[in-house]
């Protein structure tokens, strides 16, 4: 059996002794013998060895496709090996929240990077040192705009269905109303939108850009239409889009929030990945979970320590802004050092690369007969199509051929394209389609 | 030390991708970006330093002691980091075909079913992000059960003053108003104050047990018979379930519901604030509320269903996947002999600890403690005036991390030590004779505290200084 206890059963006894205890049951002795467990039905402990293949055989009973079209809130990006090196370091990994801010410099300034790179990324004023992943930050950002007047969050069709249901589920919690704004030709429904917002009881509304089905909406308009109404207006960006389409900040949003694991996180079946989180300077009070600020120690040195905690629930408990404790900091280390290893120009140059491939794809797809843009907006790098026949075979026959398609979904499928999907691949993927929808 | 973004230098980087082999397309003028940004512009070998430098300024459980109280800062196996570096498990898309992820399927499942075993609950949910993720998840459990059952005047959570404080925030998220109730002098549930806070109002009770004195509330099965006689529910925190694993379970305890950090209890590691995992368990009377995508044996395999009932979802996807990765390994690694010793020896070394240091150090509660115990510096604060917080910057320059400060918050002065099983003897006896060292210093010499730390990379800072002006970005 395995074991991680480094004393020796002399020791224990000693120690035992020291207690004035004679065996370990009298360690437990307040537990009501009644309930005390007799037997626990696990498996023995095993070697590190044999726990190594047991590991592996679970994961080799995945595939792993290398030909990924693919993405839907998860996308597969190459991340830079330095990005790796960093963020495998032990004292990153294994160390708690930066409480002691005179031993954990490292984390808070790296926190304090992360929190500038968002900002930039962003265009917003402030950022906090990450939330749990992109829904749960929508929702969060749902529940800042929330008040005594304001009770209801408008949130548009066109947002990814697991972050609709997120929000939902915390409206439920908090009791706050969820008004779903319907889509019209792929984008939010700007008539549709006015007319909700008529209610003055409307706290906020969000919107995903590019949104689920790939396509750009018009947030600036958007974003308009919110303020005029007086009420916040939230948007959720895909954040290497960022590096080359409008910002958050220049459409005017309130709140910017976003799924961060593009930046440098493997698809790793949906996490850990970071939700990032950035507001106005006047939103700065709201902002839940933690943020690392800049300050002196008694030399007067520059140090950064977690600030604006009276926000938080261990001050204040049932009235904090939210009970966020942990967040996602070592995701944000990751987030960090790809925009890092990147820069500005790599974090464009791959915006373009995962856009270009995604109209090339698209040329290419709709050549086939049966397979149409299902809607004709400007896209960013995922599209819908129409597909002739069954969807699922169509799936089933590029998966044979070691390719993960798109995404089923109710109007057609959902592809996706990033910089790692070469021409070749595009071009394979285009002949098998073609193949799959001939024998159909 | 300097800013990442003090060491760019115009014109520099890393060369990571190849030429576009399609033609490039741009966005149009009204989508695209305008606004001008800034990142680093660093060569990777520059970026390799700086990390290496900043490295350098964290205290990780791998650097030395770490008894951060209620934060079970136990080592971090190697083998579950390299489990969690398989590319069977990186590479998969959460969202590929279900007959093409059955290994994470197996991983989920396989989990729950020795996480239900080890907490003796009937169903788990791994997409909690963490422990206050897991409490507000267990809490709408609690919320659609009630509410399913029409009993919507339920609407008060009743929890412990020493309970932490993500207990009543999330239960605030949860829309629930908090009925707080003292403990008593042994810093256990006051049981007349109790049975006068329960009615028909009553949706629940959240409660630890040990407690967060370290304290084992013997009245545990009372307690719960008071809550479900009222017609509530009882919520376990999960926060110090590495006293009793494989001792006594929850679900025995009359919890109905619970949530465990796999990145305290099941040696996961912490990564300087997270990702963590708060899996939630539940009875089998709650199962049908599970948030969506639950695994089930299916007829070609597992399959992800969704619960009868369901809550929804906190969180996209099925969690932080790779923490439980990590978790399973852990478990499969200790198995039923090395899971009952690790929490035996998690307590055996607190008790030895606080027997150690009793004489020199006012001890918050009398007797056998758990996996952690509470120290009131309350009369060396008066004497002296050496706090709590004094002793721990002079930890700092010992090399050894302080306990946590100042909580819970009923006892004053407070230092909560937590050892966990993963330290020898000799790194205990260590700290101990630190820590007498620290009380003599303090007799003698109580000044010199206020100057420590004297030997980390920077002093004490300037807390109301950061709060008071902020300085959230780096401006150039």
């Amino acid at each position: 059996m395995g074991s991680y206890v480094p004393s020796t059963a002399d020791e224990r006894k000693e120690m035992l002794n020291a207690i004035g205890l004679a065996s370990m049951e009298d360690l437990f002795s307040d537990v009501p013998s009644n309930v005390k467990l007799e037997d626990l039905d696990l498996p023995s402990g095993k070697s590190e060895l044999t726990v190594a293949s047991e590991m592996e055989e679970l994961a080799d009973k995945n595939v792993v496709f290398k030909s990924i079209f693919r993405g839907a809130g998860a996308y597969n990006h190459y991340i830079p090996a330095i990005v790796k090196s960093v963020t495998s370091k032990e004292e990153f990994v294994t160390a708690y929240t930066p409480y002691q801010a005179e031993v954990s410099q490292g984390i808070l300034q790296s926190i304090f990077e992360y929190q500038t790179m968002i900002c930039e990324l962003t265009g917003m004023d402030v950022s906090n040192a990450s939330v749990y992943d992109g829904a749960s930050a929508a929702a969060e950002a749902v529940a800042m705009c929330r008040d005594r007047k304001r009770t209801k969050a408008v949130i548009s069709a066109t947002t990814h269905p697991q972050v609709i249901e997120t929000v939902k589920t915390y409206c439920m919690g908090a009791g706050t109303e969820c008004i779903i704004v319907p889509a019209k030709d792929g984008k939010t429904d700007m008539d549709a939108l006015g007319t909700l917002l008529e209610d003055k009881s409307v706290a906020c509304f969000y919107v995903q850009q590019p949104n689920f089905y790939g396509q750009m909406e018009e947030c600036e308009e958007l974003g308009q239409l919110v303020h005029d109404n007086g009420a916040k207006f939230i948007m959720g960006c895909n954040p290497i889009a960022l590096a080359v389409m409008k910002t958050p900040k220049e459409c005017g949003a309130d709140i910017a929030v976003g799924e961060g694991q593009p930046l440098g996180m493997p698809m790793a079946f949906g996490g850990p990945y970071l939700g990032y989180m950035a507001a106005s300077k006047a939103l700065m009070r709201k902002l839940p979970g933690r943020i690392v600020g800049q300050t002196e120690d008694v030399h007067g040195q520059r140090a950064f320590v977690l600030t604006l905690q009276a926000r938080e629930q261990h001050i204040r408990r049932e009235k904090a802004s939210s009970n966020i404790c942990s967040n996602q900091a070592l995701c944000a280390l990751t987030a960090s050092a790809y925009m890092t290893a990147m820069g500005k120009t790599g974090m464009e140059d791959a915006a373009t690369q995962c856009h270009s491939k995604a109209c090339y794809l698209a040329g290419e797809l709709t050549k086939i007969e049966g397979i149409d843009l299902v809607y004709t907006g400007e896209y960013f790098h995922e599209f819908v199509t129409t597909c002739p026949g069954n969807p699922d075979q169509l799936l089933k026959a590029l998966e044979k051929e070691g390719i993960l398609g798109g995404y089923p979904i109710e109007q057609g499928i959902l592809w996706c394209t990033t910089e790692k999907n070469t021409k070749a691949q595009i071009d394979a993927l285009v002949e098998a389609v073609r193949r799959a929808v001939a024998c159909n | 030390m300097q800013l990442i973004f003090e060491k760019s230098r115009e014109g520099i980087g890393c060369s990571i991708l190849p030429p576009c082999d399609v033609d490039t397309v741009s966005l149009s003028d009204g989508q695209k970006r305008k606004e001008s940004w800034n990142l680093p512009q660093i060569a990777e070998v520059d970026i390799s330093r700086h990390y290496k430098e900043l490295v350098k300024r964290v205290h990780g459980v791998n650097d030395g002691f770490y008894p951060l109280g209620s934060c079970t800062m136990k080592y971090n196996p190697q083998i579950n980091e390299e489990a969690a570096r398989l590319s069977g498990f990186t590479g998969i898309h959460p969202l590929q075909p279900e007959n093409t992820v059955q290994g994470c399927l197996e991983v989920i499942k396989e989990l729950e079913t020795y996480l239900c075993e080890i907490t003796g609950m009937d169903g788990m949910t791994m997409q909690p992000a963490a422990g206050a993720h897991g409490e507000f998840t267990g809490l709408l459990l609690i919320k659609a059960y009630l509410m399913a059952k029409g009993e919507t005047n339920r609407t008060k959570i009743i929890v412990p003053d020493s309970a932490h404080g993500t207990n009543p925030a999330s239960a605030s998220m949860a829309g629930f108003d908090i009925v707080n109730v003292p403990s008593n002098e042994e810093g256990c549930v006051d049981l007349e104050a109790l049975k006068n806070a329960v009615g028909e109002d009553t949706a629940g009770l959240m409660l630890t047990n040990p407690n967060t004195v370290g304290i084992f509330d013997k009245n545990i099965l009372e307690i719960t018979t008071i809550i479900h006689e009222a017609g509530g529910l009882c919520y376990y925190d999960g926060a110090n379930l590495n006293a009793v694993m494989g001792i006594v379970r929850p679900g025995d305890m009359g919890f109905d519901v619970i949530h465990l950090n796999l990145h305290k209890t099941f040696s996961t590691p912490h990564g300087g604030g997270g990702p963590g995992a708060g899996t939630v368990g539940c009875k089998e009377f709650l199962k049908p509320f599970l948030p969506n995508d639950y695994v089930e044996e299916g007829e070609d395999g597992l399959t992800f269903v969704k619960p009868a009932n369901t809550i929804g979802r906190v969180k996209e996807f099925y969690g932080n996947f790779l923490v439980a990765v990590k978790a399973l390994a852990y478990i499969k690694t200790l198995g039923k002999e090395g899971i009952p010793e690790a929490s035996t020896n998690a307590v055996l070394n607190a008790n030895y600890m606080r027997v150690c240091l009793k004489d020199t150090y006012d001890m918050a509660y009398e007797g056998i403690c758990m996996h952690e115990f509470v120290m009131t510096l309350e009369k060396l604060h008066h004497d002296k005036d050496v706090s709590a917080l004094d002793v721990a910057k002079m930890l700092l320059d010992n090399g050894i991390h302080p306990p946590t400060m100042y909580f819970p918050l009923i006892v004053h002065e407070a230092l909560m030590i937590e050892p966990t099983e993963t330290e020898s003897k000799a790194t205990l006896d260590h700290a101990v004779e630190v820590f007498k060292n620290i009380y003599q210093t303090a007799m003698e010499d109580p000044e010199s505290l206020h100057q420590c730390p004297k030997t980390t990379p920077v002093g004490r800072l300037d807390e109301v200084k950061a709060a008071r002006k902020p300085i959230l970005k780096y401006e150039a």
